[in-house]
């Protein structure tokens, strides 16, 4: 047996399930408040620049949406396409990479 | 293809995996117009006014409502697999569906 | 242009073959309260007895005649011609997901192969039991276990079961629903080789509650209820590092 690793992906997509289902609902209640009148960016540096909590709130929103989308991605790369094994691990683990990585620098950049 | 769909739960899964997909495809595109801020305020402004339009607002309306779906169909399936099982775990479909539309248009309703 | 009852006709399309062949169309007699048995039974005997296809009990206690009938996996002795009939035709083919002998006969083996990877069987104590478990009919527990256990291994879930189509490794709701009426049974032994077992690269986390097996269950047994009970029990003991 692998160590379960098919298993604890699995929880892993789960526990970060949970805690999307709190950033998200924050989040869509944000962005229906910030969009109306319209959204520029000195809109959005206003509510972001130095604010800390805020950066930490989307930098763990970002790292939790980055995991539970690649794990859901490779779910159905395996049964919808029948691509597994080391391929579809290199590429879904450079998307997950990918996504922190962009997505850090611009919550980086929203509040830095 | 089977011609065996005769339960709402087939179509819930269908909705969750494909929304799914459609929201993890867009999130890098997401996340790199969010970091645009770091090329500059003008550059970001640049893309938000562009997104002004009706017909993008429309599409964000529907990415809106693809997110409120997932969730909702998530905390569905985090109420069945760790909780015990209820009937009443029935109507969570249906919650999620008027739920997701309910957003979607709350959305539509603050960009117009 | 009158028909008396007896001269009403079914076109049943039959799968000849094994995984390559093609459809044969038979013309059946219709009778009322003629089964999808009834008339495998006509056609065998009367009209081509090389047809070949499973039955035993014939009264809906065995599971041997399980097989697609108009895409739905059901069982042919207790389905009626009546019931399922399309515009006066009918399309008989083996059960999906496992390997076609001939015709309507496929090969079980790879099922109960998985029911055995799930450790889907009873495990003895090692040592003499000294006081027996008493096990009161309104227990909890046993409650989930008896919810569980008439399952007769028919494969009607494992052939309606979309994620056993798309991933060869998934055990199945057959296998996963008898491991969790095991999980439940005070007098078992295996539990924590048993959660591994179910946890593996084919394991309960393959589930996506689709339900197309609790659908078809014949004895209406709700597998996606075990297996989410299973992923309960399963995600417990690996937070807790049980296992």
């Amino acid at each position: 047996m692998s160590n379960r690793v098919e298993f604890k992906l699995w929880l892993a997509h789960r526990i970060s399930g949970m805690a999307l289902g709190f950033f998200v609902m924050v989040h869509l209640a944000g962005m229906i408040i910030a969009i109306q009148g319209g959204l520029s960016s000195s809109e959005i540096l206003q509510r972001t620049s130095g604010n800390y909590a805020w950066g930490l709130f989307y930098s763990l929103f970002t790292i939790a949406a980055a995991v539970h989308s690649s794990i859901g991605l490779r779910t159905v790369a395996r049964e919808v396409l029948g691509w597994k094994g080391v391929s579809a691990n290199v590429v879904l683990s450079s998307f997950f990479l990918g996504l922190c990585f962009v997505g850090l620098s611009a919550v980086g950049g929203l509040v830095l | 293809m089977k011609t065996n769909r005769d339960k709402k739960e087939y179509w819930a899964s269908f909705v969750q995996r494909w929304s799914g997909v459609a929201l993890a495809l867009f999130l890098p595109f997401h996340f790199m117009v969010l970091s645009l801020i770091l090329q500059g305020e003008q550059v970001l402004d640049g893309f938000l006014y562009w997104a002004e339009a009706p017909l993008i607002k429309l599409a964000e309306g529907g990415l809106v409502g693809l997110l409120a779906v997932h969730l909702l169909g998530g905390l569905r399936l985090l109420i069945i697999e760790f909780f015990a099982w209820k009937e009443w775990q029935g109507y969570l479909i249906a919650i999620a569906v008027t739920g997701a539309a309910a957003a979607g248009c709350l959305f539509l309703l603050r960009a117009f | 242009m009158e028909k008396n009852k007896n001269e009403k006709q079914v076109s049943v399309s039959i799968w000849r073959g094994d995984k390559e062949g093609s459809f044969e169309v038979f013309e059946v007699p219709f009778i009322e309260e003629q089964t999808v048995l009834d008339l495998l039974t006509h056609v065998q005997r009367n009209i081509d007895n090389s047809l070949s296809y499973r039955f035993a009990c014939r009264v809906g206690m065995c599971g041997s005649c399980a097989m697609q009938i108009n895409g739905k996996p059901r069982w042919t002795c207790r389905t009626l011609v009546s019931s399922v009939i399309r515009d006066g035709e009918l399309k008989l083919e083996p059960l999906s997901n496992l390997p076609v002998v001939k015709d309507l006969v496929v090969d079980m083996e790879p099922f109960f192969e998985k029911w055995q990877a799930a450790k889907g069987r009873f495990e003895p104590s090692d040592s003499l039991v000294q006081e027996f478990a008493p096990i009161k009919p309104k227990d909890k527990i046993r409650q989930k276990a008896d919810e569980a256990i008439e399952c007769i291994n028919c494969g009607c879930c494992y052939a309606a079961c979309d994620v056993v189509e798309s991933n060869p490794a998934y055990l199945g709701p057959a296998a996963l629903n008898r491991a969790w009426s095991l999980i439940n049974d005070v007098k078992d032994s295996a539990n924590t080789e048993r959660l591994k077992a179910v946890s593996g690269d084919g394991g309960c986390q393959n589930c996506h509650t689709n339900s197309q097996c609790v659908a078809r269950c014949p004895v209406l047994i709700n597998p996606t209820r075990s297996i989410a009970g299973l992923k309960k029990y399963v995600s417990l003991a690996t937070l807790k590092g049980d296992i």
